[in-house]
């Protein structure tokens, strides 16, 4: 019988939920990594048991994480636990948390700069993992989005992590400018019929697509309007909050932007908006049902300055439509004093016949419906606030 | 033989309880304990200082003697006592935040 697993970041923590494919009793396990912020884990599509996790701190900056055996252990990948910490010609591992942007050769520095809050250029300095998305096809591939927005690739399991640079290099990287929450790479997707096409989308910057394995980059924001920024049509400074894609209908994309729904039927070429009867276009997380690729899955959040549900309510907003017609889902759901927000990286669906939806909250509570939707339980309610939810499909 | 206390984070990274000791081969300085460090614990690098600039990360302290040396220079040798391994270094992740 099939299984899931859901896969939570949070800011002190990680835990492992995991459940029959009933989806109704549920083990726990963790609080792995304590004390640590956990921005994401997820789990390799052809490896189930291959999990990456990426851990941070404040104080002592970023580690990446790996479990080989479906997150029962976890080891940095560069030195794995009883293994020797240095290579047989003395060279020491643990290059698994260096995340170094290409440099130009003539001065050093890394290449290019972006906006800073007060106008001025600022250089690339790296802050944190906020994204890891595994290949489609190779456990030991993945991909790390990161602040300040940058994309990086390890093909050795994590152990060591190149920038794919034409990202920052293609040219707009200068008008480029952090959000609020930095200035993040938090969006990676891998397009599943054409192994060189990549979507990631930064905050505040906007979407770009690479057709040749993340070599060269085009933004992808036509059609995005945001009353924010001067030119409210520039070619880059949207902040493009999530997108998401069905695995069968690739082409078609869907946007949460800071204000907006929106979607393109183009692979990006151009976007229109989807937000019809919703009570409110901001929010953070967007998902679309694993089977039906017209269903999509938004929580209204009450305004940018307002990081909650209008009217204390907890509703999650479907549209079986592709968009403009929602309805709202409460059964199970808070209706009332409820304040909590849901961040981008904290919605996931499952493959299972019946989808399962799931989303973690900052009140930490995990809600999980496996009736795509229809109906919601929580999970957990108190965890640490939760900045990730992935979830797992398992034979 | 130098001695070194790391903060819990660190110590659980580094798989290990209470104090390490490294070994240091010609001047006692922050910048060769923490090699020394670095090498036989690869998986504290970047923790402690950057893993691109190698500065010491804002909210790590170091302190010896009773004394704070987070704003000597890197290579600036420690107090006699550290290097004889009759005081430790202390790496301190500094209170921040309520």
């Amino acid at each position: 019988m099939s299984s899931v697993r859901v896969l939570v970041g949070t800011r002190k923590g990680a835990f492992v939920l995991t459940s029959d494919g009933k989806r109704e009793r549920w083990n726990i396990s963790g609080l792995h990594f304590a004390g640590w912020e956990i921005y994401h884990m997820k789990g390799s599509p052809t490896d189930p048991n291959r999990l990456y996790a990426s851990q941070s701190s404040g104080w002592f900056g970023q580690i990446i994480q790996r479990s080989d055996d479906g997150g029962k252990t976890w080891h940095q990948p560069g030195t794995p636990p009883g293994e020797p910490t240095t290579t047989p010609e003395g060279m020491p591992k643990g290059e698994s948390n260096k995340f170094v942007y290409d440099a130009s050769p003539e001065t050093g520095k890394p290449l290019t700069t972006h906006q800073w809050y007060d106008g001025t250029q600022h250089p690339w300095e790296f802050k944190r993992v906020w994204h890891l998305e595994p290949s489609l096809t190779d456990p030991d591939t993945v991909y790390a989005g990161v602040e300040d927005a940058a994309l990086f690739r390890s093909t050795d399991g994590g152990k060591t992590w190149q920038e794919l640079s034409g990202l920052r290099g293609h040219g707009s990287g200068p008008k480029w400018q952090p959000g609020a929450g930095g200035m993040c790479l938090h969006t990676i997707l891998l397009d599943p019929s054409d192994p060189q096409r990549i979507f990631i989308a930064i905050s505040a910057a906007g979407a770009f697509r690479s057709d040749d394995g993340g070599q060269t980059w085009k933004p992808i924001n036509r059609g995005l309007k945001s009353q924010y920024i001067p030119d409210q049509t520039a070619e880059v400074g949207h902040c493009v909050h999530r997108i998401a894609l069905n695995r069968s209908r690739p082409g078609v994309l869907f946007m949460q932007k800071h204000w907006d729904v929106m979607r393109s039927d183009n692979g990006g070429e151009s976007w229109q908006e989807v937000s019809g009867n919703l009570p409110t276009d901001f929010g953070f997380p967007i998902d679309v049902h694993a089977h039906e690729p017209d269903t999509v899955y938004v929580v209204p959040i009450k305004s940018d300055g307002e990081h909650y549900p209008p009217e204390g309510k907890l509703r999650v907003y479907r549209s079986r439509t592709g968009g403009n017609e929602w309805e709202a889902l409460t059964k199970g759901l808070p209706q009332r004093d409820c304040y909590v927000n849901v961040l981008r990286d904290a919605m996931a669906i499952d493959s299972l016949d019946s989808c399962g939806v799931y989303f973690g909250t900052t009140g930490g509570q995990v809600y999980a419906s496996a009736d795509a939707g229809d109906s919601w339980a929580p999970i957990v309610r108190d965890l640490p606030p939760v900045l990730s939810v992935e979830v797992q499909t398992l034979p | 033989m130098i001695r070194v206390v790391l903060p819990s984070h660190l110590r659980t990274l580094a798989h290990v309880e209470g104090e390490v000791q490294v070994e240091v081969e010609g001047e006692v300085t922050q910048r060769s304990v923490l090699d020394a460090l670095e090498v036989r614990y690869p998986m504290l690098r970047g923790t402690i200082r950057d893993q691109a600039t190698q500065q010491r990360r804002p909210f790590v302290r170091f302190f010896a003697c009773e004394q704070d040396l987070s704003h000597e220079l890197p290579d600036a040798p420690l107090p006699d006592a550290v290097a004889s391994g009759t005081e430790p270094l202390l790496v301190v992740g500094a209170i921040a935040g309520g």
